[in-house]
């Protein structure tokens, strides 16, 4: 075991092996970068109702490639139906935080189960159906790296780097935004597109999340490495490169973990990878670390 | 009708979901107000990794012994959530996300590498339940209902959430006062002595139970659903929290049935022969209540601070 982790991790596990490290890593990357904004805008949650919200297009997506005499698990099909339900939920969940008087924390976990409830009876239509073999779906809940395509991987590694191109351009109207949306609107920044921006470099990170990490727990590689981040410095730019570093370490580890024992999930290794950062980040950060405020806190009295 | 397919097949399913529905649309009301609404949404995630713990520990798959894992793994993850607020100076949303994910994921892990699976769970129970598979096979017919041996077969499920729906329901009407009074002005309430953070606890534990005895019969899809749509349908519809309060209930419990029903019979009624998840249905159908009331509901609007 310990030999097909070093390999997987050193990229000797064979051309399959590299390609899932490798697209692992540049996912944690590029949503490590992402949740960096999201969180200091407060919308960590909003990227759970956009997760969830994927379900019911990837049902729909593989049920139409399949009536249409295709193969129903072509990822970028799949992502494309997952993508345009997503930004339906999104859609909905803007309009009931908006225009009626719930609060968006209930807006968020309606969208995200009635999508969510509505991509489960989709999920059993297909089985029934048994239009698909057997092993079809149910990966995009929790991920899986099992039978992943070069095209895939090659799709995962080139939207990554997308994302982050786009959030390089990005990141002076984002930084601003999330810090001081009134300061910034009198800068001259349209705040509402870059909140509109950020929301969709969010959801491009969800879709391309799901194969490898799974709707469910795709959101903690958004939120858990900034979190980490802000423990080590209070500079945009910083925590948002840290936090993409973090990504992208938790995420080559855990898939060449995965990669190593094949029981192992692929989606829950990394985020608890991510987790175990975190909270040792938590005890030993300095100045902000609990063991570390605690020192200085000592030598502060006389 | 003699009730010899509806009985043991349809009959248990559908009590059960619309118990486990009125189980959490209740405290889901308060949630609402409080906007704590998605500590259902972590709630019924980290059940898995305390109901799966408590198994191993255990080896035990008692309905109770399931309880006990999963109310200490909630306990565990509000005081996380707390701490990491603190710790982090987050926002509650991303503590709870970053708590929550961590949570299930070690759930997952747990099942996955334990072998713990060979018992009736699996990961895919856990997020849409079985429903369908809770039937009471002794029954014969409606005379089963009175017939105390083939009573005593039924699913333990349902007398279970029959005792912990009836337990929420009675433990809010009895705080009814004091929950309210705190809900809407905390600090009103602190200076008359009402003690709010162990209120705020209580309805904490509360939702825990909920989504504990709902997750195990009806998996975390239904049970976010019922603690969000109902409330928040009926807080469309009525100024008056105990009038949205009973709208929440009959909203909850119609879902639930009919949900039910047309997860088996409307796929029949299409024409293909089998029938779909009977939670997703719910989930959907309390989405559809939602959407509608959202539309036309006579208190959808947000109303502007009078001043």
């Amino acid at each position: 075991m310990t030999e097909a982790f070093l390999s997987a991790l050193f990229l000797q596990a064979g051309y399959n092996a590299t390609l899932v490290s490798i697209g692992a890593a540049l996912l944690g990357l590029a949503a490590g970068s992402v949740g960096a904004f999201l969180t200091l805008r407060r919308r960590a949650l909003a990227s759970d109702a956009m997760a969830h919200a994927t379900l019911p297009g990837v049902g729909l997506a593989f049920l139409a490639m399949a009536a249409l005499g295709g193969d129903g698990r072509n990822l970028a099909g799949l992502l494309l139906g997952a993508g345009l339900t997503a930004a339906l939920g999104l859609f909905l969940l803007q309009r009931l935080t908006t225009r009626t008087r719930l609060p968006e924390d209930a807006a968020i976990g309606a969208v995200l189960s009635t999508f969510y409830g509505a991509g489960i009876v989709l999920l059993t239509v297909i089985q029934n159906l048994s239009l698909g073999r057997p092993a079809g779906l149910e990966g995009f809940l929790l991920g899986s790296t099992a039978g992943m395509l070069l095209s895939d991987a090659m799709l995962i590694a080139g939207g990554g780097a997308a994302i982050l191109l786009l959030l390089a351009l990005l990141r002076r109207p984002l930084a601003m935004t999330a810090f001081d949306p009134d300061h910034a609107q009198q800068m001259g920044v349209n705040t509402r597109a870059a909140d509109t921006a950020l929301l969709l470099l969010t959801l491009a990170c969800v879709l391309l999340g799901l194969r490898v990490v799974g709707l469910i727990l795709i959101v903690a590689l958004l939120i858990t490495p900034a979190l980490t981040a802000r423990l080590w410095s209070d500079r945009i730019g910083i925590v948002a490169l840290l936090a993409g570093g973090i990504g992208a370490v938790a995420g080559h580890l855990g898939a060449s973990l995965s990669l190593a024992l094949p029981d192992l999930p692929t989606g829950p290794s990394i985020v608890l990878l991510v987790f175990a950062g975190f909270l040792t980040s938590i005890l030993i950060a300095p100045r902000k670390g609990l063991l570390t405020r605690h020192r200085q806190t000592a030598m502060d009295e006389p | 009708m003699d009730g010899s397919d509806f009985v043991p097949l349809a009959l248990p399913p559908l009590v059960i979901a619309t118990l486990a529905a009125l189980a959490c649309a209740g405290p889901g009301n308060f949630l609402l107000l409080r906007r704590q609404s998605l500590l259902g949404d972590a709630m019924a995630h980290v059940v898995l990794p305390g109901i799966v713990a408590a198994f191993l520990i255990t080896g035990s798959a008692a309905p109770g012994v399931m309880l006990a894992g999963a109310l200490a793994t909630a306990a565990l993850s509000s005081l996380l959530i707390e701490a990491i607020r603190r710790a982090a100076r987050a926002d509650a949303g991303a503590a709870m996300g970053a708590t929550f994910t961590a949570m299930f994921a070690a759930g997952v892990l747990l099942l996955e590498m334990s072998g713990a699976s060979a018992m009736h769970l699996d990961v895919e129970h856990a997020l849409y339940g079985s429903l369908e598979s809770l039937i009471w096979i002794d029954a014969t017919g409606w005379a089963s209902l009175a017939d105390p041996q083939a009573l005593a077969t039924l699913p333990p499920e349902l007398p279970l959430l029959a005792l912990v729906a009836s337990t929420i329901l009675a433990a809010l009407a009895l705080f009814w006062r004091p929950l309210t009074i705190a809900t809407f002005d905390e600090g009103f309430a602190a200076t008359m002595g009402i003690p709010t953070r162990l209120l705020s606890a209580g309805l904490t534990g509360l939702t825990a139970l909920a989504a504990v005895a709902a997750f195990s019969a009806v998996g975390s899809i239904l049970t976010i659903a019922m603690l969000v749509c109902p409330a928040a349908t009926a807080r469309l519809l009525t100024d008056s929290l105990p009038r949205q309060i009973v709208l929440s209930l009959v909203i909850a419990a119609t879902t639930a049935i009919l949900g039910t029903l047309a997860a088996g019979y409307l796929p029949l009624a299409l024409g293909l022969p089998f029938a779909v998840s009977a939670a997703g249905s719910i989930a959907t159908l309390g989405g559809l209540f939602l959407a509608l009331a959202a539309l036309i509901g006579p208190r959808r609007h947000r109303v502007a601070p009078s001043l």
